[in-house]
């Protein structure tokens, strides 16, 4: 809502600056969301007439005009201007005036001619950003009347950012309420005289939809001249409104609607066919609607209908066809009620919103429908004379206002402050509400302009509003103390966190929507999530990895010439699972580049899947994981890892598949993993065992094999020999080339072994250690001498 | 005896001669080795008289112990020396970096909803979460803003289907907490949010925090002093004031926008108020016996204001010449 102060101020004037008055909105729930001037600052300006114009006589572009500014002698002006002419009404800046941009007039000689001021454009003025030829003003403009006060430039305009529970701030009618109740000042209402009604005739109104439209006036007016001329007031205060003015006829709806809150609608009587009806759209029918959109309704929406035709879509716009235009002579005015339940999302099915239906869906005063009409008949009369017809009025069943019971204890309950019963009357008293009051409690019953008053909080709320939140001291809460359980059992995030960043990896947070096709290429998704309605059409659906956003954050710092980028996050994953969605929490790194900063004291080495599943191994420890050969559509299939935790699937770990890294430009690969937050986030509670008091002895293994055997499959095959005493077995070496046969590899183990008990013998540990060396024979590994 | 003196002072010239420490032991062979000049001597205490003998001898032994305190005196300069040579051959450049791994960093919504967490933990707040992918009746009817209604405008939403959004705000954690946890309860909750709205001062996916504190005696009054302690101790200004401003949402009545003190002006910085009736009884809380209050902050505001952040893009751009300053 957008509305000229000078406006506001004949109907409540309190005695306070423009500011004080934007602050004393905002701070009661009214957010003045700009408040500006209509003007930039400029003086000595007024309207003059232009008496005669004469050829300069030193300059062919420029004039010599004589020129009216009210005083009894005409001033000689150089003028430059190509629209200049003897008669016309113009701005003069006399001597001494200032213009925008530091612009001071003096009385000057130009080629040789005295000019005493200057005749003025709107740019000139600072009224437009740029303009070609003097500001015109209108012929009836008296000469040497100030501009400023002739154009009523000493104004400000007033930007409010509504909440959709104060409908009834959308007129200027209900702001001067609330100023008058805010500031106390007397509000001046609107005189509006009854419209005596000098045709006897009516068009018929049925109703059929009374709980869409309980409350519907009509009225006609024949013989008006809609091609009048909108007088200036009016146009400057629509446009000051930020609506444009259209012709007499549709203004005059327009200005009732911002001066009382509500939406009128005129139509062309000489386009009706029969009476008005307001009903139900039935499915098939259409309309062309004044913006000229097309629109396909069904039972859902109110329509007015004549006997052959929809007309409008109820309280949000109205038909191309029977529109008023300048030729109209005689109009049917409309002021209803429509039920904010039957417009609320109506307008927004269409595309459409309207100053109409934003006022309806929220709640339009239904005791001020018939006075609107007659505020209307008496300006449509006025402006574009004519003879009203009687008011046919239907009535259905309009909102109840029950009232309401307030307790002064829930009072000081809810806001945590004691106010007196005389304080809460005063304050109801300044809102206009109905108030009975009881001890210390009240029966409030709401005005039929408000409809966000039901319940005793919204009445506390009012309460508070008025008094000022400022005035409620805040206040520390007492409470019982209980401890929060925090559970040995979970890994704390921000431990998961700390883990990575000490591993040299940056968080970053990418859009949980992603492009489709990228999607479908690194995830295989070929069912993504998707948005109805995507911001963009690379955001179009929901990530199923984290994948996506890494790569792109990648690329992004390849870009910028980073060489060495190593990044995770941390975020839901999104899934179709039997017609549900499923969201998983994931945790997930890439890294790029060298495997450690480029320094002095290591050989450089570019980061590889064994650097990358040291991390992941990092995060879960004390847990040993599985890395099983598996593909998957990012990764370089030789490559790549599914991660097991305890048999179950928790993740994956490998390095880009080279036709990504082509396909994205990077220079070199990265390896990336992806792991599930929840299973990552499950510790148990360490638990201690007896520390072994004899030392343990160590035998290396080496042993020749196939190349293609994996070392995991070795290890657990010793493991599960009934060996005793080994406690541990590790890979310390791995090497292929130079002394073996291709297509072999040498690994070495190192095999601790120990007893609680005792020191062992070497004849112990030997049997033990043949025993390993037996299950690996099995598997084709031949201890090397 | 004379030869004794020049024994003694020839060991003593030699000694201090020699800067190897095997030479010097070779040296002391000399004298002191079977083959020595001082050897001899001793050797030589056979052929004389009874009564020489002792006097000889003690001379004798006095110069061999002479010899061997300058011979363990020249060891020690000699092994000092050693030491000093070798530990100045060993010594490093300490103005060369250390060796490794660097470290990396959190995301500067992390550190902030880190901070705003472990302040409220500080006052009892448990932590909640939930789903991102919202149903609507979880977004918005129960949290009193039914089908069609004006506020729903007030949430550019993006939609999976008609059933099921991307959540607008945190506020759908409230409920679901309160359908399976009793009264009194105070919990916090972190997450992303998602509006159909981009441009330089909004995302289409960015962070909010919602608080919540039901129990029987929570007032207004309440809920401005932990929402004014919160922003004192998240900035560590005392001289930091808060300004609360009716407003409206369906969820709360009444209803209240914060604004924060900040460079001569007012910030926006979310919104609060006391939790609807219709909300609680929707949970089957009995709102005659029990009051609440909620509230929800921008993350990334707080992290803008408290780090200098000038656009909020820089979020979701992941340079990492803006992240590695947060290390």
């Amino acid at each position: 809502m957008k509305f000229s102060e000078n406006w506001l101020r004949t109907w409540v004037d309190p005695d306070m600056s423009s500011e004080a008055l934007a602050h004393a909105l905002t701070m009661a729930g009214i957010e003045v969301e700009s408040l500006e001037s209509v003007a930039t600052a400029f003086n000595k300006v007024v309207v003059a007439e232009v008496l005669e114009v004469t050829k300069h006589p030193n300059a062919d572009r420029l004039n010599v005009c004589r020129v009216n500014v009210g005083e009894t002698q005409p001033l000689s002006i150089v003028c430059g201007a190509a629209n200049v002419s003897a008669g016309v009404k113009v701005p003069c800046a006399l001597i001494g005036a200032n213009l925008p941009g530091d612009f001071a007039i003096k009385q000057a000689k130009v080629r040789g001619v005295e000019s005493f001021g200057m005749l003025c454009s709107k740019k000139e003025l600072g009224l437009a950003e740029a303009s070609e030829g003097l500001f015109l003003l209108p012929i009836d403009a008296p000469p040497g009347k100030p501009l400023r006060e002739f154009l009523e430039l000493d104004d400000k305009l007033f930007t409010l950012k509504l909440t959709p529970n104060r409908s009834d701030c959308s007129s200027i009618a209900g702001i001067a309420r609330e100023v008058a109740a805010l500031t106390g000042n007397t509000l001046i209402p609107l005189q509006i005289p009854v419209q005596h009604p000098s045709l006897n005739e009516q068009l018929p109104v049925t109703v059929i939809d009374t709980s869409g439209c309980p409350l519907y006036c009509g009225r006609l007016v024949r013989g008006v001249n809609a091609a009048a001329a909108t007088p200036e007031w009016m146009l400057r205060r629509l446009e000051r409104s930020g609506l444009r003015g259209i012709n007499a006829v549709v203004d005059i709806t327009n200005y009732v609607m911002l001066e009382m809150g509500q939406p009128m609608h005129a139509f062309d009587v000489a386009k009706l066919s029969g009476g008005i009806t307001v009903r139900k759209a039935r499915k098939g029918e259409s309309l062309c609607l004044l913006n000229e959109q097309s629109v396909d309704l069904d039972e859902e929406v109110m329509v007015i209908a004549d006997d052959a035709h929809i007309l409008a879509l109820a309280g949000i716009m109205g038909g191309l066809d029977s529109g008023v235009g300048s030729n109209t002579r005689d109009v049917f005015l409309e002021s209803a009620f429509f039920h904010p339940d039957a417009i609320a999302g109506k307008a927004r099915r269409f595309g459409l919103s309207t100053d109409s239906s934003f006022r309806f869906e929220r709640g339009v005063d239904f005791a001020a429908t018939r006075l609107a009409l007659e505020r209307a008949t008496q300006l449509l009369l006025q402006i574009c004379g004519g003879s009203a017809g009687v008011i046919i009025e239907a009535r259905g069943d309009l909102p109840k206002r029950e009232a309401i019971k307030l307790r002064g204890s829930r009072v000081a309950r809810v806001l945590g402050i004691t106010l007196e019963a005389k304080q809460i009357a005063m304050l109801f008293a300044r809102l206009r509400l109905e108030v009975d009051s009881k001890g210390g409690d009240f029966l409030v019953t709401p005005p039929s302009f408000r409809f966000d008053l039901s319940i005793e909080e919204d009445l506390i709320e009012e309460i508070a509003r008025l008094h000022g939140y400022d005035n409620i001291p805040a206040a520390t809460p007492h409470a019982s103390l209980t401890m929060l359980p925090d559970s040995e059992l979970q890994r704390p995030l921000a431990r998961i966190h700390q883990t990575l960043v000490a591993r040299d990896y940056q968080e970053i947070i990418s859009y949980s929507f992603v492009e489709e096709q990228i999607e479908r290429e690194l995830c295989g998704n070929t069912e993504p999530v998707r948005l109805q309605n995507p911001i963009a059409s690379n955001l179009a659906v929901m990530r199923s990895s984290l994948i996506t956003g890494l790569i792109e954050a990648l690329r992004y710092n390849l870009n910028r010439k980073q060489s060495r980028v190593r990044l995770y996050e941390i975020g839901a994953c999104f899934a179709r699972l039997n017609g549900r969605y499923a969201h998983s929490q994931r945790l997930s790194g890439i890294a790029y580049g060298e495997s450690q900063p480029e320094q002095w004291g290591v050989a450089s080495k570019p980061v590889d899947f064994y650097d990358v599943k040291a991390d992941v191994e990092a995060l879960y420890a004390p847990y040993r994981l599985n890395f099983v050969t598996a593909s998957h559509p990012a990764l370089h299939p030789g490559r790549s890892a599914r991660i097991e935790r305890a048999g179950n699937m928790i993740g994956w770990i490998g390095e880009l598949h080279p036709q990504w890294q082509q396909r994205y430009d990077m220079p070199q690969s990265g390896v990336w993993f992806e792991v599930e937050y929840e299973d990552l986030s499950r510790v148990s509670v360490p638990h201690t065992g007896e520390i072994a008091k004899f030392l343990p002895a160590r035998r290396d293994l080496a042993f020749l094999v196939d190349d293609a055997v994996a070392v995991q499959t070795l290890i657990e095959a010793m493991k599960k020999v009934p060996a005793p005493y080994v406690q541990e077995i590790q890979v310390f070496d791995v090497y292929r080339g130079k002394g073996l046969e291709p297509g072999k590899k040498s690994l070495a183990f190192r095999v601790l072994l120990q007893d609680t008990q005792k020191t062992l013998t070497d004849s112990e540990i030997e049997s033990s250690i043949s025993m390993l060396v037996g299950v690996m024979n099995e598997h084709g590994a031949q201890l090397r001498m | 005896m004379e030869e004794l003196q020049q024994i003694l002072d020839q060991a003593l010239r030699q000694f201090a001669e020699i800067s190897d420490e095997d030479e010097l032991e070779q040296v002391k062979a000399r004298f002191l080795g079977k083959e020595g000049s001082l050897t001899a001597l001793l050797k030589g205490l056979g052929k004389l008289s009874a009564e020489q003998r002792p006097v000889a001898g003690a001379r004798i032994n006095q110069v061999k112990q002479g010899i061997e305190a300058a011979l363990q005196q020249r060891r020690e300069v000699l092994r000092k020396n050693r030491l000093a040579s070798q530990l100045a051959e060993e010594s490093l450049d300490v103005t060369l970096p250390g060796r490794g791994m660097g470290t990396g960093g959190l995301h500067p919504v992390t550190r902030t909803l880190q901070r705003i967490e472990q302040l409220f933990h500080s006052l009892g707040f448990a932590s909640a979460s939930g789903p991102e992918i919202e149903s609507d009746f979880y977004n918005f009817t129960a949290l009193n803003i039914p089908e069609n209604h004006p506020a729903r405008a007030m949430h550019d939403t993006f939609y999976i289907d008609p059933q099921h959004v991307l959540r607008t705000h945190t506020s759908p954690v409230q409920v679901r907490y309160m359908e399976s946890n009793h009264p009194p309860l105070k919990i916090i909750s972190s997450g992303r949010v998602y509006r159909y709205d981009s441009d330089a001062t909004h995302s289409p996916m960015f962070h909010q925090v919602e608080g919540l504190w039901v129990d029987e005696e929570i007032s207004f009054a309440n809920l401005k002093g932990v929402v004014q302690d919160f922003l004192k101790r998240f900035f560590e200004r005392d001289d930091l004031r808060v300004r609360f401003r009716p407003s409206f949402f369906p969820f709360t009545e009444p209803s209240a926008e914060m604004d924060m003190s900040w460079s001569g002006g007012w910030l926006e910085i979310g919104g609060c108020g006391m939790v609807h009736p219709n909300v609680l009884n929707h949970v089957d809380i009995d709102s005659e016996k029990y009051l609440g209050f909620a509230f929800g902050l921008g993350v990334e505001r707080l992290a803008m204001l408290r780090y200098g952040v000038n656009d909020l893009r820089l979020f979701y751009e992941s340079d990492l010449r803006f992240l590695k300053q947060f290390k």
